[in-house]
């Protein structure tokens, strides 16, 4: 375990599909607590680093260090083992089972492996089902979730894995404004919990009431970092954004 | 033990009991030899459904594994002698090791790629046979069958409660799979290999281990086919056939649940056995496919799928589970 501050460093990280760049030289830090995000047009490389970091995708060049340990050729689950944990960008539902089964499954894989997989795994289920105002679909089918529903499961289901950091690939996708408030306060209260946070949306405004500090990629390259406010002013933002 | 458990093993212990006491009391050979064939195939199908109903993989190679275990146990006989639980024993192993080595191979294929990776080693072992003359070659082998042990007073009652055992075994392993934390795993692999893996669960290992278990079970009830017949043949014994039923009597019955297998197989290999008895055994494959069609058209989760939803619906009308 390392006496460093940064909980993930993303070091020189690159990732080529073929002849196409998707993520070049890419560096940063998350502190332990913070509330990251990651902002980038479309195809600038942000889900490209997600997987990168969630080990979806293994990265060509340079490293990947979690709380101190090298993790680049880890397998996902692995990572997973180690803390950190995934919500998709399109939900991924375990759709043959309920919502309850659907966090049963990190909870035993994850949290309770050492005792067998016998722990009580169900009542925790539902601890963390109530946490996300999900409680009363337990025993729903996963695959009769509305779209918000859909997205707190996922949430849900990353959060049994008890993650040091989360990272929500674009949860607000999709949702109405209330709902994107919803979901902004279950981000909010888990932050509290001490967990740290990669935020990836193109909703600007959740991204900017949200995050303590944003990165914005484009074409696979970091162009600016900064506070959510000096971010919007950046011209090189602009430009990626609107092309101007 | 809860009581579900106490259920299952009390009705297992039903099972062997009512083929113990068939095997003393009923006297018509062919009885145990159409039995057997049933139960070769609850075997089979169990087996299949582990990686192919729980995990979501196809598998198309059922004849390989098969057809392994009869020749490992031409093998045993030919060189030791070995006795038949031994020549079980080491199909089994067998079957495993192949199922992890071909796993291993082909597992990192998804869909459509995994099942025809599958139908070549069938192919691949089939050609290596036929080119084998220690173990007959193309010609096949004939076995002499060594004297009945006590208290059996033939070799084909003796063999049926063999095959009766190896059934229930697979029944037990693929129920223990199904309701543990195994089970859960694969299904997350079956409805979402990338999302089971980011929640935890170690999809290569999982699917090894099924392949390999899967593996096992088919090698096992491949070895008593030799001293079944008397006779091996690598046609007969890597007989496409035998893929063909070990898919379609899961997908019949219902691949979520352990029961389905064993009713697909049950049904099905009855219904074969009588046609062959009635009218032709070439009628067999076209019961298996007519049957296959009409239920991945109209039930395409089994008959299981169809008793649940008939359960569900009378609930919803107010009944009493």
């Amino acid at each position: 375990m390392s006496t460093d501050e940064s909980l993930l460093r993303v070091q020189n990280v690159s990732k080529n599909f073929g002849g196409f760049a998707a993520l070049t030289q890419v560096n940063i830090n998350v502190a332990r607590g913070e509330r990251f995000g990651l902002i980038g047009p479309n195809g600038s490389g942000k889900t490209t680093l997600i997987n990168c970091i969630s080990g979806a995708l293994r990265n060509d060049g340079g490293n990947i260090v979690f709380a101190g340990e090298e993790i680049s050729g880890l397998p996902a689950y692995q990572r997973t083992r180690r803390g950190i944990a995934r919500s998709f960008q399109i939900p991924r539902p375990f759709k043959s089972m309920t919502v309850l089964e659907n966090l049963v499954v990190p909870l035993e894989f994850v949290a309770h492996r050492g005792t067998l997989h016998k722990g009580d795994t169900r009542a925790e289920a539902m601890h963390i089902l109530e946490g996300m105002g999900l409680a009363d679909k337990a025993d729903t089918s996963s695959s009769q979730l509305s779209q918000v529903e859909l997205r707190k499961m996922e949430l849900a289901r990353a959060m049994a894995a008890r993650p040091q950091l989360l990272i929500s690939d674009e949860a607000m996708a999709g949702l109405s404004g209330n709902e994107v408030t919803e979901v902004l306060d279950i981000l909010f209260k888990l932050n509290a919990t001490g967990i740290t946070i990669i935020m990836i949306e193109h909703i600007m405004q959740a991204v900017m009431r949200f995050s303590q500090r944003v990165i914005c990629l484009d074409a696979g390259e970091i162009i600016c970092e900064g506070t959510p406010e000096s971010i919007v002013q950046d011209p090189n933002v602009q430009k990626a954004y609107l092309g101007v | 033990m809860n009581e579900r458990s106490w259920t299952f093993w009390v009705g297992a212990a039903a099972v062997l009991g009512l083929a113990l006491l068939a095997a003393f009391t009923v006297k018509n050979e062919y009885f145990f030899f159409a039995a057997y064939v049933v139960l070769q195939f609850v075997v089979l199908a169990t087996a299949w459904n582990i990686l192919g109903g729980y995990a979501g993989y196809v598998n198309f190679g059922t004849s390989a594994f098969f057809g392994v275990g009869a020749y490992i146990a031409v093998m045993m006989i030919k060189a030791v002698n070995a006795p038949l639980g031994l020549q079980i024993l080491a199909a089994a192993a067998v079957g495993g090791v192949m199922g992890v080595s071909c796993g291993l191979l082909t597992l990192r294929l998804r869909g459509i790629f995994f099942s025809i990776a599958t139908v070549a080693v069938a192919i691949i072992l089939e050609t290596v046979i036929n080119n084998w003359r220690f173990v007959g070659g193309a010609t096949g082998v004939q076995i002499l069958r060594p004297p009945v042990m006590e208290p059996f007073d033939s070799y084909t009652k003796m063999i049926f409660v063999v095959a009766a055992l190896l059934a229930i075994l697979a029944v037990a392993t693929a129920r223990y799979i199904q309701t543990s934390w195994i089970g859960r795993g694969l299904r997350a692999i079956r409805d979402n290999e990338e999302a089971a893996e980011c929640a935890g669960v170690p999809t290569l290992k999982l699917k090894l281990l099924a392949c390999a278990v899967s593996g096992a079970l088919m090698g096992a009830i491949g070895a008593p086919l030799a001293m079944y017949q008397s006779f091996v043949e690598p046609a007969s014994a890597f007989n496409l056939n035998y893929s063909v039923s070990a898919l379609a009597m899961p997908i019949i019955g219902g691949t979520s649940h352990w029961i389905g297998p064993v009713i697909g197989a049950v049904l099905l290999g009855s219904v074969q056995q009588i046609v062959t008895v009635t009218i032709t055994s070439e009628l067999n494959v076209m019961v298996v496919g007519v049957l296959l069609v009409v239920f991945v058209v109209g039930a395409p989760d089994g008959i299981v799928g169809l008793f649940n939803k008939y359960w569900k619906r009378r609930r919803g009308a107010g009944g009493k589970p």
